[in-house]
C-alpha cells in the first residue's frame, strides 16, 4: 500500500514518526506552512521557517525514504497580526522554488477583514505562480466559513478546481463538493474527523477528488491516521483501487497541478544515506559507513 | 523494523554525494563550465535543453540585479523542475556562470536559496570567485549544517584553497562523523600531508569510537595515513593564505 499524506506538519514530528510512517506505507508528504503554537513576531521568523521547509525537512524526510514537498503562505491566524503581514511581500520569491507545490494554508480563522485581505492576496499569488491553493476551513463557525471561503475563491483569479478545501466534515462536504473544489479531510484522535466517519463520508459522496490527511502537528494528533483510514476502508468493502485513489492518486493529481511534484525519492536518497540524523546506528544493525555520532 | 535507507559499512560505500549524479563522473565544481555545458546538453531532452539555452542567454544578456528578482535568479529557482533533479546542479552552476555572479550575488542567492540552490552556489565558487576569500562565509555556513549534501558541496576546491587549518580539520572530522565520503574533500592529500594536529584529532576520534565498541570509519585510516606523509613545501602565495597555525 502506498500512501501520500497531503497535509502533515513534519517539522513538529520526530524521526520515530518518519520511521513508523514509512513502515505504514507513507512514501510522500506535503507540509503546509502554518502557525507554530507560539505566535511569531516578525517576518524573519517566517523566512527561517520557509527555508527549513525547503531545506532541512525534505532532507530529513529523504533519510526515511519519503518525498517531502511544501506549501507556503501567511497562515490565517497570523494574518491578523500586523507584525507578520509584511511576509506577504517576501512570498513571491519563495513561490518560485522547486519544492513548493501550492500556496497554503490560507483561509479563515476568525473571519476578520485582515483575513479577507490575506486570503484574496494569496489566491492571486497562487494564480500568478501557476500554483493550486490549500485552503483551510475554520474550526469555529465552519459552515459560514466555508461559504465565505468559496465566495472569495469564486471572485479570485484562481479556478475553483485548483483549490483544495481542507478540514471538511459532514456539515460542509456537500457544499464543498458542489463547488467543484478538491475535498480534504483531516483525521484526528479527538477532533475534526475520525476513521469511521471518514469511511461513511466516502460511502455517501464517493472517492472523487477526496484527499485524507493526518494534519499531524505539535498537538494531539497521529501521523498514522492515513493508514488507519485505508485499513478501515478495506475492512468496510472498499477496493484496493479505491484506497489507492484516495490515499495516493488524488493527492498526486491535486499537487501535480503545480507541475513541480517529484515523487522519485530514490533519485535523491542515495545521496542522503550517510546522514546526520541517525546519531549512530544501533549496534545490532548494519551501520552506515562512518556511523554518525551526535552532531546536534 | 530495519531502517530503510542505511547502507552497510563497506570500504567502497560512498555515503553521500551531491545530488543524484549524472553518472559520468562530472562534478560541477571540478568541470570547466564549457565542458559542463557540452556534457549537460548531451543528456537533456529537447525541451529541457531549449529551456537551458534560453536561460543561459538571458543570464548572459541581463546579469546583475533587476527588480525584486532578476530573471536569471528565477531561472536558478526553477532549474530543478525544468532539467530534472539529476541535472539541476550542473544547470544552476551554468546559470550562475553565465550571469557572472560575483561574491555579493552569490551570497544573496545562497542565503535566499533552497538547499539545492545553496549546493549549486557552493559548486560554482571555484569557477566564479576562485581567488578571493569573500565567499568563505557561505562555506562556513554550509559546514555548520547537518545536511550532508551541503557539507559535501562545501568541501570543494574553493574550501581547499581558502579554509583555514582549524576549520578545515573540523570539516574533515565532521565528514567522518556524518558519513560524508572523504572523496568529496578536494585536495585532501595535499592539505592533510604532515598535519600532526589533524592526526591527533583523528587518533582521538578513533579511540572514542573504539571505547564505545563502535567501528572506526575506513576513511579515518586513509586520511590518517595521508597525515604521515612528509610535509609539502611550505605554503606559498594564495594557495593557503589562512593555513598558518601559530
Amino acid at each position: 500500500m502506498r500512501i501520500f499524506d497531503p497535509h502533515i506538519h513534519m517539522t513538529s514530528r520526530t524521526t520515530d514518526d518518519y520511521e513508523a510512517m514509512y513502515a505504514a506505507g507513507v512514501r510522500a508528504v506535503v507540509e503546509p506552512s502554518f502557525w507554530l503554537g507560539q505566535p511569531r513576531t516578525s517576518p524573519a521568523s517566517f523566512l527561517d521557517y520557509f527555508d527549513a521547509l525547503l531545506g532541512w525537512e525534505p532532507f530529513r524526510a529523504a533519510q526515511y525514504g519519503i518525498a517531502h514537498h511544501c506549501t507556503l503562505a501567511l497562515n490565517p491566524k497570523e494574518a491578523n497580526d500586523p507584525r507578520c503581514t509584511p511576509v506577504l511581500d517576501a512570498l513571491p520569491r519563495y513561490l518560485v522554488k522547486d519544492n513548493v507545490v501550492a500556496v497554503g494554508e490560507i483561509g479563515y480563522d476568525s473571519m476578520t477583514p485582515a483575513e479577507d485581505t490575506a486570503l484574496a492576496a494569496q489566491l492571486q499569488l497562487a494564480a500568478d505562480h501557476g500554483l493550486p491553493a490549500l485552503v483551510h476551513t475554520p474550526h469555529r463557525d465552519k459552515l459560514a466559513g466555508l461559504r465565505r471561503t468559496l465566495d472569495v475563491v469564486r471572485e479570485s483569479a484562481l479556478p475553483t478546481d485548483r483549490v483544495l478545501v481542507d478540514h471538511l466534515n459532514e456539515t460542509t462536504v456537500k457544499e464543498a463538493k458542489d463547488s467543484g473544489a478538491w475535498l480534504g479531510f483531516s483525521v484526528y484522535p479527538d477532533t475534526k474527523m475520525d476513521e469511521e466517519r471518514m469511511v461513511s463520508i466516502l460511502r455517501a459522496y464517493g472517492p472523487e477528488q477526496v484527499l485524507v490527511n493526518s494534519a499531524a502537528d505539535w498537538g494531539r494528533s497521529d501521523p498514522l491516521k492515513t493508514r488507519k483510514v485505508a485499513d478501515l476502508m478495506l475492512a468496510e468493502g472498499f477496493t484496493e483501487d479505491d484506497v489507492d485513489r484516495v490515499l495516493w492518486r488524488n493527492p498526486v493529481a491535486f499537487y501535480g497541478l503545480s507541475g513541480r511534484l517529484n515523487l522519485d525519492v530514490d533519485a535523491t536518497d542515495a545521496t542522503h544515506e550517510g546522514n546526520s540524523i541517525l546519531r549512530g546506528a544501533p549496534r545490532d544493525e548494519p551501520q552506515p559507513a562512518g556511523a554518525p555520532a551526535t552532531e546536534a | 523494523m530495519t531502517r530503510p535507507h542505511v547502507t552497510p559499512a563497506t570500504p567502497e560505500a560512498d555515503t553521500t554525494g551531491g545530488p543524484a549524479t549524472p553518472g559520468d563522473g562530472t562534478t560541477p565544481a571540478l568541470t570547466p563550465p564549457a565542458e559542463l555545458r557540452r556534457r549537460l546538453a548531451d543528456r537533456l531532452g529537447g525541451a529541457a535543453r531549449a529551456w537551458l539555452d534560453q536561460a543561459l542567454d538571458e543570464a548572459a544578456t541581463h546579469p546583475g540585479t533587476h527588480g525584486p528578482i532578476s530573471v536569471w535568479e528565477l531561472r536558478l529557482a526553477e532549474a530543478g523542475r525544468r532539467c530534472g533533479p539529476a541535472h539541476a546542479d550542473a544547470a544552476r552552476v551554468l546559470i550562475l556562470h553565465a550571469a557572472h555572479a560575483d561574491a555579493d550575488a552569490l551570497t544573496r542567492v545562497y542565503f535566499q536559496g533552497t538547499a539545492d540552490e545553496r549546493r549549486a552556489v557552493l559548486h560554482a565558487l571555484p569557477h566564479l570567485v576562485p581567488d578571493g576569500p569573500g565567499a568563505l562565509p557561505l562555506v562556513e555556513d554550509a559546514l555548520r549544517t547537518n545536511d550532508t549534501r551541503l557539507v559535501a558541496a562545501a568541501l570543494g576546491p574553493y574550501a581547499a584553497r581558502h579554509l583555514d587549518a582549524h576549520a578545515w580539520r573540523h570539516a574533515v572530522l565532521k565528514c567522518l562523523f556524518t558519513g560524508v565520503g572523504l572523496d568529496h574533500v578536494a585536495d585532501l592529500a595535499r592539505r592533510a600531508r604532515g598535519d600532526g594536529e589533524l592526526a591527533r584529532m583523528l587518533g582521538d576520534y578513533a579511540a572514542e569510537r573504539t571505547a564505545a565498541g563502535r567501528a572506526v570509519p575506513e576513511d579515518l585510516h586513509r586520511v590518517l595515513a595521508l597525515t604521515e606523509s612528509a610535509p609539502a613545501t611550505p605554503p606559498h602565495g594564495t594557495d593557503d593564505p589562512h593555513g598558518k597555525e601559530s
